[in-house]
């Protein structure tokens, strides 16, 4: 019964999207606010059912009510009360309620009263929202049934995959998915904006903070889930450019060359053509994402089960509303007319330059990622492409957006000076050159673009720190430079922390791919084995049973020379339910980097196979992701306020 | 002439959404139909370092056996290698290794590390051979039965469900 209330409340919410969409261009055309008033009550009512909806689905999880389909497969009454409510998400049709649920409370904030949005803008962006909902709602209702019932009921479910339980997974989703569908505001937003014909400084102040909102999500969400496969997976590495971490590194790409084209127009009324076609790319390439991940058309460690009818259903879908969306580009956007005018060396040349770059970047994602499909259309032959090709051809094509950041943030809006602004860089020039000389000295590595690495890095955070500093001005009394730093704009503030959070994460990449150092060997209790200048020692092996797993447990002592650096703790998992090994590595994290231990089967002879990895700097990896988060937040929360507008855009 | 540019975009979109299209009517997990009943592609690869026998093409003549493509740096091997390891140790088909891209030592070390349920294992450095097969990616594991001839091609990790459903029946069916 509690299952068919909640398949009710979320076609209930599946009719308010429909009417979301239909009467907000009734209510302009007749110029009626009462329909206009209907439009924003109806999509908050419709987020209220589709929560609704979710809480019911959690609760159907929660109480293992096995009578429902997708509770059988996905949980299990002996899994801990956190991953039955994970277990919520872990599938398609929960993480697809998720999906339309998110979406739904991004179309409710947007709606909200108080709002500051000029009201045409709005309710379009509200019917456009409304449509997507819609088909959404539908896909989700009628291929993907989160309460569909099985019969007889079972006596116990199928369980959660084990690789799935795990803290860094239960937030990845939800983090992700908010970042993916925080973007289709953006979407929204643009293809309003083309339809009013009014892309301007107003239209960008009021799309920017929606676009900083999900950015921070999704680079939150991307890391999680990169943190998660470190931990989890048990490779010592985080990135593996499956096609479903290119799936959300796209629209990451995308966000991240979008918020700072806002900024130009509007700052300056210009680039308008081009950032209002990056709002409708960032949410495209979120949709292409979600059908690459669920129509099994790509595999993967990540994908879904393969159902043809949700593939052809999701390519209708992502092909109306993207091909919609860029047909009103192609007929709109040649009338925007762009006002200001810059020169090539100028801050707005600085963001054009890096953005050209960032997408072609990402356009290389998306090659390698579509590549082994274009392949298999044309000629039938099956080919796969690698990590390999992804280091080759992203990382270079990125070095120069990163050196030119250096040089972008401290060039002027307009019109700038290349040499003088060059001149004021070079502390900053000369001590990344001197980092550089000192790493290579003492931490020689075979590779030069390891050191190149280091001064890169360098050279994104003393072009940061030299801006900061010019900004709060270093003469004058301590107390003086100390009140002028706190009065920074928020705005300036968030961006130099992000920036510096760049420079981290370019260091820590660097230093865990060059100064790696690992080892394997089989192990008795009491064996040592020796990785660079560290011994590991085999304390203790012993196999135990927790709530719903057994486990294979070694404990290690990690010596340099005569001293203990640390203990490690590392277990093989097994699950009887599903019949899953998983690995559980042992982790010591110090400010320099990581010491990690994964256990392999144990040996005829009783030895235990040990893989240990010395990853340096893998901390600032995670540290570097986290200032992205921050400094989105603060330019986010602080302060920034929307250009603003003359009396005649506030309709409402 | 110049409005037609801003066209541009959704007429590249279209020029995907025609790709993404076929690409839904292809099934990635089969086998392009042209190697199915065919013999496995000539082949002599050397010993994996740490190994003193390579594998080769007639190797696989004589009875029913796996062929699975796997490499140290391949995630998605690590979710069946459990059951592959089960298969060995009760002996319930030949399995044959071709360690696919690997640098010098990491097959070996993966295996010290993992268990080996490999007979023979062939190293495939360069992908020449995983060319022949046409391997998308690995896991991959393909079914030759006696004469060495490709019954069946597996692509991703083999879950239980998929060992009992698909893989198994067949091999059942190789081994009468």
């Amino acid at each position: 019964m509690i299952a068919e209330i909640g398949n009710f409340a979320l076609i209930l919410g599946l009719v308010l999207a429909l009417v979301q969409a239909i009467v907000p261009w009734w209510g302009l055309k007749r110029n009626n606010p009462l329909l206009l008033q209907v439009t924003r009550r109806v999509a908050i009512a419709q987020f209220g059912f589709i929560f609704f909806s979710f809480l019911i689905l959690t609760y159907l999880f929660v109480t293992s009510d096995f009578s429902v389909a997708n509770v059988f497969q996905n949980s299990h009454t002996t899994k801990p009360l956190m991953y039955k409510i994970a277990g919520v998400w872990s599938n398609h049709e929960g993480s697809m309620l998720l999906w339309v649920l998110i979406l739904a409370l991004f179309g409710a904030i947007l709606a909200r009263p108080g709002s500051k949005m000029p009201e045409g803008l709005r309710i379009r962006a509200l019917g456009i929202q409304g449509l997507i909902g819609f088909a959404f709602i539908l896909f989700l209702v009628f291929t993907s049934n989160p309460f569909d019932r099985i019969f007889p009921t079972p006596l116990d479910g199928l369980g959660l995959n084990p690789l799935l339980q795990d803290p860094g997974l239960v937030f990845h989703p939800p983090f992700l998915y908010l970042g993916y569908v925080g973007l289709s505001t953006a979407f929204s937003l643009a293809a309003a904006g083309l339809l009013e014909g009014k892309i301007d400084r107003i239209w960008a102040g009021h799309v920017r903070p929606w676009v900083l909102s999900a950015w921070c999500f999704l680079t939150f969400g991307i890391a999680l889930g990169s943190w998660w496969a470190y931990h989890e997976l048990g490779w010592g590495g985080w990135w593996f450019w499956d096609p479903v971490e290119n799936a959300s590194f796209m629209p990451w790409l995308f966000a991240t060359a979008l918020f700072h084209s806002l900024r130009v127009v509007e700052k300056r009324e210009a680039l308008k053509t081009w950032t209002s076609l990056l709002a409708i790319l960032a949410f495209s390439f979120s949709l292409i994402g979600t059908f690459l991940v669920r129509s099994g058309i790509l595999t993967s460690v990540h994908a879904f089960a393969v159902d043809p009818t949700r593939g052809v259903f999701l390519l209708v879908l992502l092909t109306l509303a993207i091909g919609g969306a860029l047909a009103l580009f192609g007929y709109r956007a040649p009338k925007l007319k762009p006002l200001g005018s810059f020169s090539p060396i100028s801050r707005e040349g600085g963001i054009m330059i890096n953005n050209l770059v960032i997408v072609s970047a990402c356009l290389t994602v998306f090659l390698g990622t579509f590549y082994p499909l274009f392949i298999d259309a044309l000629t039938g032959n099956k080919i796969s492409v690698g990590a390999p090709y992804f280091n080759i051809t992203f990382l270079p094509i990125m070095i120069p957006a990163l050196v030119i950041l250096g040089i972008a943030i401290a060039l002027p809006w307009k019109r700038g000076n290349l040499k003088d602004v060059l001149y004021g860089l070079r502390y900053a020039f000369i001590s990344a050159l001197v980092i550089g000389t000192i790493v290579a000295w003492f931490f020689w590595t075979e590779s030069l673009v390891a050191i190149f690495g280091v001064i890169l890095a360098a050279w994104i955070a003393g072009a940061t720190l030299t801006d900061l500093a010019n900004r709060i001005r270093l003469e004058g009394p301590v107390k003086e430079v100390l009140a002028r730093a706190i009065r920074l704009p928020k705005a300036f503030l968030g961006m130099a922390i992000a920036h510096f959070g760049v420079a981290v994460i370019v260091v820590a990449i660097t230093g865990a791919s060059f100064w790696r150092v690992e080892t394997i060997g089989m192990m008795d209790i009491g064996d040592t084995l020796q990785a660079g200048d560290l011994t590991i020692k085999l304390d203790k092996a012993f196999l135990a049973r927790e709530e719903n797993y057994e486990k294979l447990q070694g404990e290690f002592t990690i010596w340099k020379g005569s001293e203990v650096v640390t203990t490690l703790t590392a277990q093989k998992r097994f699950y009887p339910v599903r019949g899953i090994e998983t690995t559980e590595a042992g982790i010591k994290s110090t400010f320099w980097g990581d010491y990690y231990l994964t256990l392999g089967p144990r040996a005829k002879d009783g030895k235990l196979a040990v893989h240990f990895f010395r990853n340096p700097l893998v901390p600032w990896l995670w540290f570097g992701a986290i200032l992205l988060v921050i400094g989105g937040g603060v330019t986010l929360i602080g302060g920034h306020r929307p250009a603003r507008s003359g009396s005649e855009d506030e309709t409402s | 002439m110049k409005r037609l540019g801003f066209y541009m975009p959704i007429a590249l979109f279209a020029g995907i959404v025609v790709y993404l299209a076929i690409g839904l009517t292809l099934d990635p997990n089969k086998l392009p139909s042209m190697l199915i009943d065919k013999p496995v592609p000539e082949f002599a690869l050397p010993a994996i370092e740490g190994f003193d026998q390579g594998l080769s093409s007639s190797d696989l003549k004589g009875k029913a056996s796996l062929v699975n493509i796997w490499g140290s740096w391949c995630v998605a091997c690590i979710i069946e290698h459990p059951l592959l390891m089960e298969l060995a140790k009760n002996n319930t088909i030949t399995i044959y290794g071709i360690d696919w891209k690997d640098p010098p030592g990491a097959g070996a070390a993966w295996l010290l590390k993992e268990g080996n349920p490999y007979t023979l294992i062939g190293d495939d450095a360069d992908g020449r051979v995983a060319i022949d097969f046409g391997v998308t990616g690995a896991p991959e594991t393909f079914i030759a039965d006696k004469d060495g001839r490709i019954r069946y091609k597996y692509i991703g990790p083999i879950t239980p469900e998929v060992w009992n459903e698909i893989i198994l029946p067949i091999v059942e069916e190789l081994q009468r």
